[in-house]
């Protein structure tokens, strides 16, 4: 007979999950392993809300299976160690994002960069290695192999910096792997949301100059004055990105909306690079003339390893990088979900867990 | 009064040009300009048929005008040099590829892309800087700026080596560019014509191993024992694309019918990238999803820059590249085209003009 979430694993756990594909989140009990050899185990303090979360509690992706608890941009304080675990200690602040598995085999994962490894496993929603499925942050406390747990640097604030473990790393890894770390880089960043407002900042710390396109021209004071972004252009305005023609080395594509892309591609200059880190539902139109003249690229990026995780995060606290948020309580969690699909929200929600979830 | 091709410059010239959009080229008596003090005047020996001679010959990119003559696959033998010429002397071999002029002084001249210049000048159909139209190689001389001008190696074949100028550099440039020139790669070449079998030549050169893409399976045995690539592959048959999936670190894709780009990307490894160099008419349709899951990049590239297209036939020379020919007298140009459209050649018309563009 198939075990239930709660009766699954020895340890007892809590958290808030959606049931179905409305996405509602409610209070759930389940329970989680004990902690292994290699595991780390942890108090979580802060999680942030990312539109992932979203996408999975509704099922958009067609890969949800039910109960879904979200949250991968966990912050926390370290309750247990297991016997072989050589980085960590009780008391420490770690932090676990998008990955909680890997194959550790392949060409990808010998590479430092497991968020390629095909058999990756995701912090929620998806089958471990035991056959049991992954519950994420929206709960009391998790356990985690040591190889995906982030040590938390001394001075980078713990809820504010909680979001930098999916948006931070996103935005990060495609700017170094492309070259676009340079300092006079001229870098673009399309859409100013939970993405785009740390690339923004991820792009000002390696010396860049920063142009927002937004299709939003009300974001243009905090693009500019907030973010300290060099430039603004609204993207639907056939003048602005005609003065900005073959200016860009790269752009940094935030939008999950569906956009042209060709103006985009007009605003970079020879071999420039088009990354995208939202992920448009329908098909990107590409024509072949734009990339052929030009030898310019399109192309993608998702997370990063956990090495690059790691560097990003002693980066972020030692330029003093963090996410814009709005701290919340746990049962605030289905409002703030309504208000991140308005895009309602100046940038990241974060959820003060250990404060405001309730034990049943 | 405006002049006519025969009387707009004192040296007379002769060649084959296409009047109308029917493309059908015929006896064209024309002018050149008098050799400068940086030009190098030759005799034209023989000139590959690429298959942008057709397009533009019947103005299907929209930008032609007309009389058009044909030819950036030329190769021939040096008349005169200019008094500040310094890499050539009378009685040189040498060749001209698809550029004979570009600013000089942008950032990409200045890296030796001058494929990337606002300001390059086709060897044919268009203006140059002194407002008169270019004539290409179906003609019997050429004369040319000097850093236009590829100084011919010793034991490169003339007439199997002139179409490597267009279709050669076309497929080295992004092999190198794109990190695919290193022994062991693993690398799709999409399309067997004139780009696709120097493009199976110049990787196993570089030591990569090859798989072919195609929709003819007669090709397989050309591909395999032929050009010696290692794997053909229909990509008609689904099973076989399936067999491949992951498989390959990029892909030359010299296609220019419209074609599906989801198989070639699900045939990438993680990071790999899928390089176009023919030019479908449709846009790309592409789910961003698969670039993002993988970081999967399309790019595309165009011929390469002068310093670049040396260095290739250079390397062609070293390792035995050449084209597989079929060399035609002029008069059999226009059917040369016909049998162009349908893909009816082993794999490059030469046409032997010394021997058959005489002045009328």
């Amino acid at each position: 007979m198939a075990k239930s979430p709660e009766s699954e694993h020895p340890i007892k756990a809590y958290g808030y999950a959606a049931r179905d594909t409305s996405g509602v989140l409610s209070p759930f009990t389940f329970s989680r392993r004990a902690t292994g050899d290699k595991d780390v185990r942890f108090k979580i303090l802060y999680c942030g809300i990312c539109h992932s979360d979203l996408h999975f509690a509704k099922n958009e992706w067609g890969m949800s299976t039910y109960p879904i608890l979200p949250g991968h941009e966990i912050v926390g304080v370290v309750t247990e160690v297991g016997t072989k675990v050589e980085k960590f200690k009780v008391g420490d602040n770690v932090g676990v994002g998008c990955l909680v598995g890997s194959c550790g085999s392949c060409q990808s994962c010998a590479n430092d960069l497991e968020s390629y490894c095909p058999k990756q496993i995701l912090t929620y929603g998806f089958p471990y290695h035991d056959g049991t499925y992954t519950y994420g942050g929206y709960s009391d406390h998790m356990v985690a192999d040591e190889h995906f747990v982030l040590r938390w640097p001394e001075n980078l604030p713990l809820d504010s910096g909680a979001p930098l473990l999916c948006a931070g790393i996103t935005t990060y890894s495609p700017l170094r792997y492309f070259g676009l770390d340079k300092p006079g880089m001229k870098v673009g960043v399309v859409g100013l949301g939970g993405l785009g407002h740390v690339a923004v900042k991820f792009a000002k710390a390696f010396g860049a100059e920063v142009t927002v396109l937004s299709t939003s021209p009300a974001k243009k004071q905090e693009a500019l004055e907030g973010l300290k972004a060099d430039h603004f252009i609204v993207s639907k305005d056939p003048e602005q990105m005609q003065s900005a023609a073959n200016s860009l080395d790269g752009i940094i594509d935030t939008v999950s909306a569906s956009h042209p892309i060709e103006p985009l591609l007009s605003v970079l200059k020879p071999a420039g690079k088009l990354v995208f880190v939202g992920v448009p539902e329908k098909p990107i139109e590409i024509s072949t003339y734009s990339l052929i003249m030009g030898r310019k690229i399109v192309t993608g990026s998702a997370t990063g390893g956990l090495k690059e995780t790691q560097e990003m995060l002693d980066f972020a606290a030692k330029h003093g990088v963090t996410a814009d948020i709005e701290l919340i309580p746990m049962d605030y969690v289905n409002a703030a979900m309504d208000r991140v699909l308005k895009s309602d929200v100046r940038y990241r929600f974060v959820i003060d867990v250990a404060n405001t979830l309730k034990a049943p | 009064m405006a002049s006519s091709p025969e009387s707009e410059h004192p040296i007379k010239a002769y060649g084959y040009a296409a009047r109308d959009t029917s493309g059908l080229l015929s006896p064209l008596t024309f002018s050149r300009r008098a050799t400068g003090e940086k030009d190098v005047r030759f005799k034209v020996l023989y000139c590959g048929i690429c298959h942008s001679d057709l397009h533009f010959a019947k103005n299907e990119w929209g930008f032609t005008k007309y009389p058009v003559t044909p030819g950036h696959e030329i190769v021939g033998v040096v008349t005169e040099v200019g008094s500040k010429v310094e890499k050539f002397k009378i009685g040189d071999k040498v060749g001209v590829g698809c550029l004979v002029g570009s600013c000089r002084s942008c950032q990409s001249c200045a890296s030796d892309y001058e494929q990337d210049c606002v300001k390059q000048v086709f060897t044919y159909g268009v203006p140059n800087f002194d407002g008169t139209q270019t004539y290409g190689g179906y003609s019997d001389h050429m004369v040319s700026d000097e850093h236009f001008v590829l100084r011919w190696p010793e034991n490169l074949p003339l007439d199997s080596g002139v179409p490597l100028l267009c279709a050669g550099i076309t497929v080295y440039s992004p092999l190198k560019y794109f990190g695919l020139d290193k022994p062991g790669t693993k690398v799709g070449v999409v399309g067997l014509g004139g780009l696709g079998h120097v493009a199976v030549k110049m990787a196993k050169a570089f030591g990569a191993e090859v798989t072919v893409f195609s929709t003819t399976p007669d090709k397989e045995k050309d591909a395999i024992e032929g050009l010696k690539a290692d794997n053909f592959i229909n990509s008609k048959d689904e099973h076989q694309m399936e067999a491949a999936r992951g498989t390959l670190d990029g892909i030359i894709d010299t296609v220019s019918g419209n074609h599906p780009t989801a198989p070639l990307l699900n045939a990438l490894t993680p990071h790999g990238k899928l390089v176009l160099v023919g030019a479908p008419e449709k846009p790309l349709e592409v789910a961003a999803f698969s670039l993002i899951m993988g970081r999967k990049t399309i790019a595309g590239s165009n011929i390469g820059g002068i310093k670049e297209t040396q260095e290739m036939l250079d390397f062609a020379a070293e390792h035995g590249i050449t084209a597989d020919i079929e060399i035609i007298h002029i008069d059999y140009v226009n059917t040369a085209m016909e049998r162009l459209l349908k893909s009816d050649v082993r794999y490059r018309f030469v046409i032997d003009v010394g021997n058959s563009i005489k002045a009328e």
